[in-house]
């Protein structure tokens, strides 16, 4: 099983430029366009399908089961997305992917638009990503220049045009079906799934939309094998992906390990646990939108079944640690800020019940909150909860504050009989 | 179908709809906001939420949105068990709710309202601050209060996506959500009205209603038929203190649907009008002043010259008027009061909807179409509801693409997402650019004869038995082989066109292509559009006469009776006025004063069809009844009643369906005057209706006896059995817990379906045994010096009666000329000149590219130029110390002419 | 009333010679006017600092699209501004990561330095703070981004310095 231990950041060097197209090539690159180009485009689909490779955009959906879906070709385009939205409070790995090896990102995307017989891709990039808009900018450049984009791929019949898009902002473009509406030029409001993009998606074409990391492991599974793919993960799991952790620990960052290890590798083992004089009262294990976890499930180890089992989701598994002298009122009250704020106003619930809930929020964080608004703040975790709402956001949003209510009950109240006793920060 | 389950009960519902629009069609309560019965579903207000149990054995079920639910085979349902999201869910919707019904026009009628009280929510919770928003001013139509938004998006749906405007849209987001226009002025859209029926609460409403209100339930209303045009779209008007207030949207899925255009709810003013003739008047001579005489002398006066007069009908008179006047002066002596040219063309329109083998197109079969031909029509400004109509047709392609892969028919989003700009073929031949060139494949711009050639060539590219046309040139005959492949490619194609270019040959090739498509059972549809309310019914009693307004202005008579008509507009000014001249006895019964009216000896009072009841034919010859809204103030009288002494309305119509060939089914259109709801009549007024008592109490204490309607079956009064579940004569929809209009699917057999027992009207015209035969192909091209000369309508203008309301006059224009530029160049004028048409005087002139070289538009109706007065060639020349009109607004004509606004027009 | 909006209202202003080259090449990339629409507004905000009503005019014109289509969508997106900026827009990050690191007394400290509050700009036209949401930078936190450059592990005195440096460039 020959073939790098981790596949998506053995190129990266923080400070380092990232590699151009000929030291990437040097290092082993752009081999699984050849070797996709050379294979039926459901074998390939098969390869990716049959790794175990789940979706790295927070669902963990399989990828290529998800391109399974796509109907068989009917002359008409057919288009690959890739979600480079990022803007999932506390995560920030695909801005590392981008920034430091765009070209990884450019391989996975004409592989990935081989195995789905897409004629044209874009990139949707988070507008405040300058940094990444210019690397995989250049990155795309050297690759028309090398002939790894444009007509006729390396001599192929396969033609490919990939546009880099950067986003006009909002958290809500990085729902997929917002995202092609974003991309389309409209309000960036979802759709309603089904139909599926797979069926119908950006100009009611057929259309796959991956997370930019997702994209970034098909390379290695095409150039290197499945059972080298499945070789890289433990406890049961395959691949690698890319974790962090934010808050007060000695080394926040995020690092490439093996899919299935601890939660307390990732934060005794790289982050160097928590900075002296604070201790972790609890985390939110992938993103803004997932249920607080507590100490006690640091030994977890972060597999989207096992993490849902414990009452949250792994999400983006860049986990947030919430600190002892830290208000977790305050703090549910900023991420209820930030989802009210970014809701985009389609639906009931999202719409009205975020900034209620906020309102409420802040009544409580500066000691005006009452035990009925905790109540209510109980019923909105009931209204937003899957199924409610047009999308995924509000449910995601009820998340850190259903679990806030569970594990910080007596800070709530406390709250209401004597208001915040946290220093301001 | 399927059956399913919903909280015990067991309903057989259709698969194929979503599952709220079923239950509704159940008549089953569920509330409901986004969802629209002409829009289909979208999902985004969450309020018609439903639990959905996999099995049997599924105790905790999944909670669903019904509108965005396809109905399963065997399904349970609860509505019940969802009731507290629905509680939180209107709860939440309301927080930044101003709450101010008491000061809201939508309030007693307001869905939100209804809606709230249904879901449970009753105590308000949220104590933080509410939003709050600018208003927009709108236009003289429609106003804004975006305070009391409630983000179901609806408007947008209906105003930009169905009814294609593109001068308003949602803005920002979040809660923080607008809805409005780039910049605050008036709605382009010709159906910026159906906002306010469309809105769920008060944030749109109609402007004209605002400056004299009144809650819907202190409205006398009654099932009428809007008088403006030859739609004859289904409406409901309003009365309190004696005036129309407003006009809504009745509802008939062959002719209206769920809208109306806004000449029909804004055009109604003129009932209320200053200028309105309220008293019976005589004049012993041309000169003298006329003095105010008794009914009853004016009535003896009349029928004195029954005998002598001739009679002139009217077009925009009830078919029983029309009738009573023929009676009144004999049938050789009563003349058709439309325009010659307009007398050949509305019999030709009976002629091919009588005898050639094509489906009479009503509202549903456009809808309907997968392929379109426009044949010179402007519908927009001439039958504007069957524009509405188009736009939905072309989006049939879509329709089928989505249905190939298996999306249901209500996913409205998804299914425009997935057509994209793909539509079903819509192919416009037209003097000038329209309104609806935004639709269409191709617009090809030709004179009407160049149109009628086009025409004629389609019909014998199809069957070559048809006869041809030489001379096309290779222009035309491109859109010809690309016309001719698309129609035969339609599932059901549609061929549309209209008197209104006053071309005869046009028509002839608009038969000719649906004769051609004909096939056995199935038939082409064709639509032609007439100008007026009772256009064809009033042909229709002509039985073939010749006697055209020319015959009769020409006849030397010394006396006649003139019926709801200006003559100045059927005619030229100086036949009219030599006419006038040699008469020593003129009697005119007319609602408004105008030219012809100001020459006559005796004048009667007449009223309008708020105040009148009668039978109108459409153009598609569907005769349908009009219950008068409110009495009229004596001595103003129906004109039947005037020309029949006081013979009930239904007695004229059954002697109308005595005499007219197959006009026994004329019987049907109402349920006759004994006619009863356990032994009671119906009441125009609401249960609630307030402040009856008190109404008078300005000028006495006793309540006044009710006036008595001796037509009909319905009462002035609240008196009587509301026709509650049964529609035939649906003054406005309620139902308990559903006061606005939203409580229509109780009146529907199911939702979007017929009314239950009421009546559709009856279509006049059987063509069943029709074979294919053919018109001549001949088309004379106009020759002469100068311009050639082509009518252009204005939707808000062109009317006679509708113009003179305050709403409409506000978006109407003055006359003007239209021109190529290149034409305006040579004879020198800027776009600010004025030019001298003939000796017709001066108006200002109106530059447009999609104007035709060598021709000229002319519009109809509108104040300084008489079409009537126009040749069919004029010479042009710059007018001399020019000042433009008052009236003059060129950004009003942009609204009837998108490609205008891209800097076409000056 | 509708006379003296007209009379008022903005009118489209010329795009310039970039503008409309960068337009046109944006329009290779879409098959509908309608994605080019948005790409833009972003143009347009590059060169002019900010998209006014009649920059948004003249791109409604340019690609044939309805001025309201396009407001709708300038309003929903946080980029675009549809009001003028100051010279440097300061994006400062709110979200949680940055709130647990003590953003709030930073932001303070930026509110009584400069004197403004989101959404506002300063009197020389300079600064305009706004916020934005977490810029994925969350182990670096607290962060800003001022233009293409992000500004980590913030404390008052590196605010202080980066002020006063955006202020040298000028
Ligand atoms: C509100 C919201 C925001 C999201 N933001 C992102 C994002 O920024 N990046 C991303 O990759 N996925 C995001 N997602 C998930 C995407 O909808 C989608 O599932 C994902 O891009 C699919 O890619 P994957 O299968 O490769 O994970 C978001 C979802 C929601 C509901
Ligand atoms: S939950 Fe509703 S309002 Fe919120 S972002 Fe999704 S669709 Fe928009
Ligand atoms: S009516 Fe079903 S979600 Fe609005």
């Amino acid at each position: 099983m020959n073939g790098p231990k981790l596949p998506l950041t053995k190129n990266i060097e923080i400070g380092r430029a990232p590699f151009t197209l000929a030291q990437y090539q040097a290092a082993g690159g752009y081999v699984s366009v050849t070797k996709a180009l050379a294979m039926e485009p459901k074998a390939v689909r098969e390869q990716v399908k049959d790794s175990g490779l789940g979706g790295r955009g927070g669902a963990g959906f399989n990828t290529g089961l998800k391109w399974s879906f796509v109907p068989e070709p009917d002359g008409g385009p057919r288009y690959l997305v890739v979600n480079g939205d990022e803007m999932e409070p506390g995560t920030f790995k695909d801005r590392l992917l981008m920034e430091y090896d765009p070209h990884l990102l450019v391989e996975g995307v004409i592989t990935s638009s081989i195995a789905i017989q897409a004629s044209q891709a874009y990139i949707f990039l988070r507008g405040e990503y300058k940094a990444a808009e210019k690397a995989l900018q250049q990155a795309i450049k050297e690759a028309y220049e090398a002939g790894f984009l444009g007509k006729n791929i390396q001599g192929s019949n396969f033609s490919l045009d990939l546009c880099l898009h950067t986003s006009a902002g909002r958290y809500i473009c990085g729902e997929e079906t917002a995202l092609i509406n974003a991309l389309e030029g409209k309000r960036a409001n979802p759709r309603f799934k089904p139909p599926f993009p797979q069926v119908s998606g950006l100009w009611g074409r057929p259309t796959v939309v991956n997370n930019v990391e997702t994209i970034c492991n098909v390379p290695g599974i095409i150039s290197y094998g499945v059972e080298w793919f499945k070789s890289l993960g433990i406890n049961g799991q395959t691949g690698t992906r890319i974790s962090g952790v934010s808050g007060r620990v000695k080394n926040p960052g995020c690092w490439e390990m093996p899919v299935g290890t601890t939660f307390r590798t990732l934060f005794e083992d790289f982050a160097g646990g928590m900075l002296d004089g604070y201790e972790m009262k609890a985390f939110l294990p992938g993103g803004g939108s997932t249920d607080f976890l507590l100490p006690e499930h640091l030994d977890l180890p972060m597999i989207p079944g096992d993490v849902a089992k414990a009452g949250s989701r792994l999400g983006t598994s860049l986990i947030m640690v919430l600190d002892d002298k830290t208000c977790p009122i305050g703090c549910i009250e900023n991420l209820m800020k930030f989802f009210a704020h970014e809701s985009c106003g389609w639906c009931t619930p999202c719409r009205d019940g975020l900034p209620w809930t906020e309102h409420m929020m802040h009544k409580l964080e500066t000691g005006t909150g009452s035990m009925e608004d905790i109540e209510r703040l109980e019923e909105m975790t009931r209204y937003m909860a899957p199924g409610n709402t047009f999308c995924a956001l509000a449910p995601g949003a009820a998340e850190p504050l259903q679990s806030g209510l569970k594990h910080f009950r007596d800070e709530f109240i406390e709250h209401v009989q004597h208001g915040c006793k946290y220093k301001q920060h | 179908m399927a059956k399913i389950n919903v909280d015990g009960k067991v309903f057989e519902v259709d698969p194929n709809n979503n599952l709220l629009q079923e239950i509704l069609s159940q008549q089953v309560d569920l509330p409901y906001f986004c969802w629209h019965p002409a829009m289909g579903s979208v999902g985004s207000c969450r309020q018609c939420a439903i639990i959905e149990y996999a099995n049997d054995e599924d105790q905790r079920g999944r909670q669903v949105m019904a509108c965005m639910t396809v109905p399963r085979e065997g399904a349970r349902y609860s509505i019940e068990k969802a009731a507290g999201f629905r509680a939180q869910a209107i709860e939440s919707i309301m927080i930044n709710h101003p709450h101010d019904c008491p000061v809201c026009e939508e309030g007693g009628e307001c869905h939100l309202q209804d809606m709230t009280v249904m879901s449970g929510h009753t105590y308000r919770r949220y104590d933080g601050m509410k939003k709050t928003h600018n208003n927009q001013y709108l236009g003289p139509f429609i106003g804004h209060e975006m305070n009391r938004c409630i983000t179901c998006y609806r408007c947008v749906r209906y105003y930009n996506d169905y009814a294609g405007g593109t001068d308003f849209g949602p803005q920002a987001s979040h809660d923080n959500t607008y809805f409005g226009r780039f910049q605050e002025g008036p709605l382009e859209s010709e159906f910026s009205g159906n906002l306010a029926e469309v809105c769920p609460t008060g944030v749109f409403t109609d402007k004209v209603f605002s400056k004299h209100y009144s809650r819907k339930w202190d409205l006398q209303t009654s099932p009428s038929v809007c008088a403006a045009c030859g739609v004859g779209c289904n409406i409901n008007p309003g009365e309190r203190y004696g005036t129309l207030r407003r006009v809504v949207n009745r509802f008939n899925d062959e002719v209206n649907g769920y809208f109306i255009c806004d000449k029909g709810r804004f055009g109604t003013g003129y009932v209320n009008s200053s200028e309105r003739i309220t008293v019976c008047m005589s004049r012993d001579t041309h000169d003298g002043r006329p003095v105010q005489i008794e009914a009853d002398t004016a009535r003896a006066q009349l029928k004195a010259m029954a005998g002598s007069a001739i009679g002139i009908g009217s077009p925009r008179a009830s078919l029983e008027a029309n009738f009573a006047l023929r009676e009144l002066v004999g049938a050789d002596n009563f003349h058709a009061g439309v325009s010659d040219a307009e007398f050949g063309l509305l019999n030709q329109v009976l002629d091919i909807y009588s005898n050639r083998p094509v489906n009479i197109a009503n509202i549903r079969d456009i809808e309907n179409s997968d392929c379109i031909v426009i044949l010179g029509e402007d519908v927009t400004n001439t039958a504007a509801r069957l524009a509405l109509a188009l736009r939905q047709s072309v989006r049939n392609l879509g329709k089928e693409m989505a249905a190939k892969l298996k999306f249901p028919n209500w996913q409205d989003a998804a299914i425009r997402q997935l057509a994209m700009d793909r539509k079903s073929p819509l192919y416009i031949v037209s003097p000038h650019s329209t309104r609806l060139d935004d639709v269409a494949k191709t617009v090809h711009i030709a004179s009407a004869a160049d149109a009628a050639r086009i025409g004629f060539a389609i019909a014998n590219a199809l069957d070559n038995s048809a006869p041809a046309v030489s001379d096309l040139s290779v222009d035309e005959k491109t859109l010809v082989d690309q016309i001719v492949a698309d129609l035969k490619a339609a599932r059901q194609p549609l061929v549309v066109s209209g008197t209104s270019l006053l071309e005869p040959a046009l028509l002839n090739a608009a038969a000719n292509i649906a004769t051609a498509l004909a096939n056995g059972e199935s038939r082409c549809n064709l639509a032609l559009a007439v100008p007026e309310a009772n256009s064809l019914g009033l042909m229709m009693l002509m039985q073939g006469s010749g006697n055209t307004l020319g015959k009769a202005l020409g006849s030397g008579s010394k006396q006649a009776i003139v019926l709801e008509n200006d003559l100045y507009r059927r005619a030229p000014a100086r036949a009219v006025d030599s006419f006038l001249g040699g008469l020593d006895k003129l009697a005119v019964l007319d609602t408004l004063q105008n030219r012809t009216g100001e020459a006559a000896n005796l004048v009667l009072p007449a009223g309008t069809f708020a105040e009148s009841s009668g039978t109108f034919v459409n153009y598609e010859g569907r005769a349908q009844y009009f219950y008068s809204t409110f009495p009229a103030k004596a001595p103003i009288l129906s004109s039947a009643k005037w020309l029949t002494e006081g013979k009930k309305t239904e007695e004229i119509l059954a002697e109308v369906a005595a005499s007219l060939p197959g006009g026994a089914i004329l019987n049907k259109l109402t349920p006759g005057a004994d006619f009863n709801f356990a032994g009671m009549r119906a009441p125009r007024q609401h249960h609630r209706y307030s402040g009856r008592t008190a109404m008078r109490a300005n000028i006495s204490v006793h309540e006044p006896k009710q006036e008595q309607d001796e037509d009909g079956i319905m009462n002035y009064s609240m008196e009587g059995v509301p026709p509650l579940k049964d529609a035939t004569v649906f003054s406005s929809p309620w139902a308990p817990g559903w006061n606005s209009n939203q409580s229509l699917f109780k009146f529907e057999t199911k939702v979007g379906g017929p009314l239950k027992q009421a009546s559709h009207g009856v279509r006049l015209l059987d063509n069943s045994g029709a074979a294919n035969t053919w018109y001549d192909a001949t088309v004379t091209k106009a020759s002469g010096d100068g311009f050639s000369v082509f009518p252009v309508y204005h939707l808000f203008g062109s009317e006679e009666l509708t113009s003179r309301s305050p709403a409409i006059g506000e978006k109407a224009t003055a006359a003007y000329v239209a021109l190529n530029p290149a034409d305006a160049d040579k004879l020198g004028l800027a776009a600010s000149d004025g030019v001298q048409v003939q000796h017709n005087g001066a108006v200002p002139v109106l530059l447009r590219n999609s104007i035709q070289p060598g021709t000229v538009g002319i519009p109809v109706g509108l104040d300084g130029l008489n079409f009537q007065d126009m040749t069919a060639n004029v010479s042009l020349e710059k007018a001399r110390d020019w000042q433009s009109p008052k009236g003059w607004r060129a950004a009003n004509i942009i609204v009837s002419d998108r490609s205008m606004k891209k800097g076409e027009a000056n | 009333m509708s006379n003296i909006i007209a009379s008022t209202a903005p009118k489209a202003r010329a795009l310039t010679p970039e503008e409309i080259h960068e337009i046109e090449h944006e329009k290779t990339h879409y098959p509908y006017a309608q994605a080019v629409g948005l790409e833009a507004l972003k143009i347009v905000q590059k060169y002019q600092g900010w998209v006014s009503d009649e920059s948004l005019l003249a791109v409604a014109e340019y690609l044939d699209l309805a001025p309201d289509e396009l407001e709708g969508v300038a309003t929903f997106f946080n980029m675009i501004f549809r009001r003028p900026v100051g010279r440097h827009v300061i994006q400062f990050c709110d979200s949680v990561a940055c709130w647990m690191l003590g953003c709030d007394s930073l932001k303070g400290h930026i509110t009584s330095t400069l004197g403004i509050e989101y959404g506002e700009t300063t009197a020389d036209n300079m600064f305009t703070l706004i916020p934005v949401p977490c810029l994925g930078d969350c182990d670096k936190a607290p962060v800003l981004q001022v233009g293409d450059v992000v500004y980590r592990n913030l404390t008052p005195e590196k605010i202080d310095q980066i002020i006063a440096d955006l202020r040298a460039q000028a």
